[in-house]
């Protein structure tokens, strides 16, 4: 893949923005498997400010899609079954450790949360590692 | 009200950043975490960009005595780490890696209307799902047994 910086900053800035507002005007932490949880497993009062956010992330892919749609149908090069067992393993790990590039990765780090680095740490590591066995032990890429 | 409105412009905005910054490209989340093959470090960025923006609200926060729109900060407030945190990243890593989707890409992701992003939202809800059925069971088993322990 071609090194994107302009773009990659540009992203990250209008994320930073996003979670920037949750934090300082409903005082929330915009943390994606955390907000999703909670609408999963629903408790009184947690439910339609996570229903709007989530959304406004549909109404947010919908632009995508017709402003700039190769973002959103980028073909996935991962066999179906393997999808599905990623999915597992992310939801319920993201559960587990409470939180997931969002939540930790972007809100943790900027309030200095010692779980939240050592989290990311922890997920980069081993998302390199599923990386490695995936396209180079399993797929044959050398 | 206004915190409704807020949180549906911060996924707007949220979901726009994720789709420019490459995160909803599966390859491109790949390409990031192949350290030993073809690196591109491009989406180092994304996160020194969103921190960059992020951090000086997020200290603020530490300050202040409550959010602008809203009553109360709803913060984590646990400072301890234990295996439960180590574990669960090191699963989400796993699948992270595995897929190239995170779950704020992977749920943008499902207006392209993929096999993958369809594949992979699914089986994220029902891992959401079965974590929650065992915490459920466990609350529950906690709460019988107060009467013994501590």
């Amino acid at each position: 893949m071609a090194f994107t910086p302009v773009s990659a900053l540009i992203g990250g800035a209008l994320i930073g923005a996003s979670a920037s507002m949750m934090l300082a005007l409903n005082g929330r932490i915009a943390g994606i498997s955390g907000i999703l949880g909670g609408l999963v497993r629903p408790q009184r009062g947690e439910v339609s400010w996570r229903a709007t956010f989530l959304a406004g992330l549909l109404v947010g892919g919908v632009l995508l899609a017709l402003a700039y749609p190769s973002a959103l149908r980028a073909p996935s090069a991962t066999p179906i079954a393997l999808t599905v067992l990623a999915g597992l393993l992310v939801g319920f790990g993201t559960q587990l450790g409470g939180g997931c590039t969002s939540g930790h990765g972007v809100c943790g780090i900027s309030r200095f949360s010692t779980r939240s680095i050592l989290a990311t740490m922890t997920f980069m590591a081993t998302g390199a590692l599923a990386t490695f066995v995936v396209q180079h032990v399993l797929g044959g890429k050398s | 009200m206004k915190q409704k409105l807020v949180a549906f412009v911060a996924g707007v905005v949220f979901a726009v950043g994720l789709g420019i910054s490459g995160m909803t490209n599966p390859a491109k989340v790949i390409g990031f975490l192949d350290v030993t093959g073809a690196w591109d470090p491009s989406l180092a960025l994304v996160m020194a960009g969103a921190i960059g923006v992020h951090l000086g609200f997020a200290q603020w926060s530490r300050k202040a005595k409550r959010p602008l729109w809203a009553d109360a900060f709803v913060l984590p407030e646990r400072a301890d780490v234990d295996v439960r945190l180590i574990a669960g990243a090191a699963l989400f890593g796993l699948g992270w890696g595995t897929a190239g989707y995170c779950p704020g890409p992977a749920l943008v992701s499902l207006v392209g209307l993929t096999s993958g992003a369809l594949a992979f939202c699914a089986s994220m809800v029902a891992g959401i799902a079965v974590f929650h059925a065992f915490a459920g069971a466990r609350r529950e088993r906690a709460e019988d047994s107060t009467s013994t322990t501590i």
